[in-house]
């Protein structure tokens, strides 16, 4: 039962703890989010919260677009993404930001890698490549051989050649948080975050649980909460 | 926008009140040490070299003498754990980056420098 954002990363930077230790933090601009469709089990067959970040002129919106936001009374936004079984209870209309997190917690980060164009197979793939001298000779940065003989006559299926590289979707996972503030929307997350600065990216709460850790959802004050709900 | 949300979470870390020296200095480098629970302050004294970095990764490096042994430290500019540092004696060099330093041997050569010149003139000046 994670809780998850729709962010922006704003860059890198480092930040000195109490001790005196320097720490690598991404900086993500973590909300506003608006919330628009609240998905449940009855009415749509699952549960989830649709969020939307990055407000927009509405004259830029499909009509589509624009009525389903009409119908839950939201801004005009850039971006929705849903997330399922999202744990913090909200209502269509409400904002949510970078709040929904606490120093100390384990996120995934999910964005979009930097597109690198069509790279080559040393690049790409981290092969070797070739001597860039000892006689070498227009040898420096191919992948050498791709299949055998007669049998099996066939490059393998798979086989790791030159192509497209980045812009593809990609999560890191078990960041944790160095710092919210919450009153700027911004998480300070420790390491690097798939993307270009600018790029939308998705902080949710670790699907794995690092040392000991446990989502929101499952701590003992926030579960007696549910409980006493149900009865 | 997004490049100043990153220099006010930058600037918010600088020191308070900015170290006054400048390379060519013998300094006292006061840092803090943690040793199991205890914390203690431990003493680099040498020459400084050079500074380099902008912002909050500024640092300067300072080098001495240690038992005939040349040893260099960097020190991050702004990190917490550089108490202070203290100016024993301001060179005077032309050179923003002392890098001649490490090929010179002995007493005179190394750590001895010309000695305060602009700030001995302005009071004979006065006189």
């Amino acid at each position: 039962m994670p809780v998850g954002i729709l962010g922006k990363k704003l860059g890198q930077t480092r930040v000195y703890d109490a001790k005196g230790v320097a720490t690598a933090v991404t900086v993500v601009l973590a909300g506003p989010n608006r919330v628009l469709q609240c998905k449940t089990q009855q009415s749509d067959g699952y549960n989830a919260v649709q969020l939307g970040f990055d407000d927009q002129k509405e004259q830029r919106l499909t009509k589509p677009l624009a009525g389903h936001i009409k119908k839950f009374n939201g801004q005009p936004v850039k971006r929705i993404r849903e997330f399922r079984n999202f744990s913090k209870e909200v209502k269509p209309g409400d904002v949510v930001g970078a709040a929904l997190f606490e120093a100390g917690d384990y996120v995934d980060a999910i964005g979009l890698t930097k597109g690198r164009g069509f790279e080559g197979v040393v690049k790409r793939h981290r092969f070797a490549g070739g001597d860039s001298t000892h006689g070498a000779k227009g040898w420096h940065r191919r992948s050498g051989a791709i299949g055998q003989r007669l049998f099996p006559g066939t490059v393998m299926r798979g086989m790791r050649m030159p192509g497209h590289m980045g812009q593809v979707r990609r999560t890191v996972q078990n960041l944790q948080v160095m710092q919210v503030r919450a009153e700027e929307n911004l998480l300070l997350i420790k390491g690097a975050i798939p993307g270009a600065k600018g790029d939308y990216v998705i902080i949710r709460e670790s699907k794995k649980r690092p040392k000991g850790w446990k989502p929101h959802a499952e701590r003992p004050e926030n579960v007696e909460k549910a409980k006493s709900k149900k009865k | 926008m997004n490049q100043a949300i990153l220099d006010k979470i930058e600037s918010e870390q600088f020191r308070k009140n900015p170290f006054q020296f400048e390379v060519g200095d013998t300094v006292r480098v006061h840092t803090k040490v943690v040793e199991g629970d205890k914390e203690r302050i431990q003493v680099f004294s040498g020459v400084v070299i050079g500074r380099r970095g902008r912002g909050l990764n500024e640092t300067f490096t300072v080098r001495r003498i240690s038992y005939g042994e040349g040893v260099e430290r960097v020190f991050p500019v702004h990190s917490p754990r550089v108490e202070k540092v203290e100016v024993e004696r301001s060179g005077s060099v032309r050179r923003a980056k002392l890098t001649y330093l490490r090929k010179r041997l002995g007493k005179g050569a190394t750590l001895v420098k010309e000695k305060e010149t602009r700030a001995a003139a302005a009071p004979s000046a006065g006189k």
